[in-house]
């Protein structure tokens, strides 16, 4: 998992929509990132929803979140929709898990991310950052609060 | 500004907590859209315990949760909260507002006091309350049952 304080890789990923998202153009502002294992498994269906409901408390404290897994965004589009979330999913679908790998969060020989959360602040930079104990779990919402306290 | 939800410990029953029964106590989150919990609560409520129920909807995966647990807090407010509570689990393929309505009427509740109570501000608020608890006591699904 990256250590706080690294600066955090750019990356540019496509969304549920197939349009490009750059990790830069956020600069100025916090962004949680949320590595998830994959689309419509139940444990990451629960994570992302719950994570949905407290989204505006999140965005009140300056913080953009964005979803992260290895799955397509044809695949990111039905799942989005299946939540009915709104938040943002990029696909780390090609080269598989690159982000992935290159946070820290990529499970080699699963062929998936575990559940990992990023905050980077204005500056680019690792605020904080948290690694399931493994993938069948998930951190509460509390967990992201504290961080942002 | 909302509450925060930083981490914080279950809080204990209080006076404005749902609870029945008698015995060891019981604190459940639970989602009354969710069919585990309605599974769950079958067993859970046969407990021989203090049992409190707290509000856990969880909107974007059941989009009716809202609607249902304000339901049930407006039923409350007649003495009839876990009486609508038994009833939307016993019966999850009758949620929309006429089934709301004949639930109502079924449970002898002022239907007009009903409609005024489910929809206002301070019911929200309450439903609200106990979800922010649950999240702040680190809440992943439902139900989640803290002895």
């Amino acid at each position: 998992m990256i250590a706080a304080g690294t600066p955090a890789p750019d990356f540019t990923l496509r969304d549920q929509d197939g349009e490009e998202v750059s990790l830069g153009s956020f600069k100025g502002g916090k962004v949680l990132l949320v590595f998830y294992p994959m689309d419509f498994s139940p444990v990451c269906s629960d994570q992302l929803s719950i994570y949905q409901e407290v989204k505006p408390e999140i965005e009140e404290k300056g913080v953009t979140v964005l979803g992260i897994s290895v799955d397509h965004p044809y695949a990111h589009k039905a799942f989005q929709e299946k939540l009915g979330i709104d938040t943002p999913l990029l696909a780390d679908f090609e080269p598989k898990g690159a982000v992935a790998s290159a946070y820290g969060s990529y499970l080699d020989g699963l062929g998936f991310a575990n559940r990992t959360l990023v905050l980077i602040d204005e500056e680019g930079t690792v605020a904080w950052a948290y690694e399931s104990p493994n993938p069948g779990e998930f951190p509460g919402a509390n967990i992201i609060f504290d961080a942002l306290a | 500004m909302n509450a925060p939800l930083t981490s914080a410990p279950v809080p204990p029953i209080g006076p404005e907590d749902h609870v029945r029964g008698e015995g060891e106590e019981l604190i459940v989150y639970a989602d009354l859209g969710c069919p585990h919990c309605a599974v769950a609560w079958a067993e859970i409520a046969a407990r021989p315990n203090r049992i409190a129920f707290r509000h856990f909807p969880v909107a974007s995966k059941h989009p009716r949760s809202p609607a249902l647990h304000a339901a049930a807090e407006a039923a409350g407010a007649q003495g009839g909260f876990f009486a609508m509570v038994d009833s939307l689990y016993a019966d999850r393929g009758h949620v929309d507002d006429p089934h709301l309505w004949q639930r109502a009427e079924q449970l002898g509740l002022d239907l007009e006091r009903f409609e005024r109570d489910r929809r206002s501000a301070e019911v929200a608020a309450r439903v609200r309350r106990d979800f922010e608890s649950g999240i702040r006591a680190g809440v992943t699904s439902t139900p989640a049952v803290f002895p």
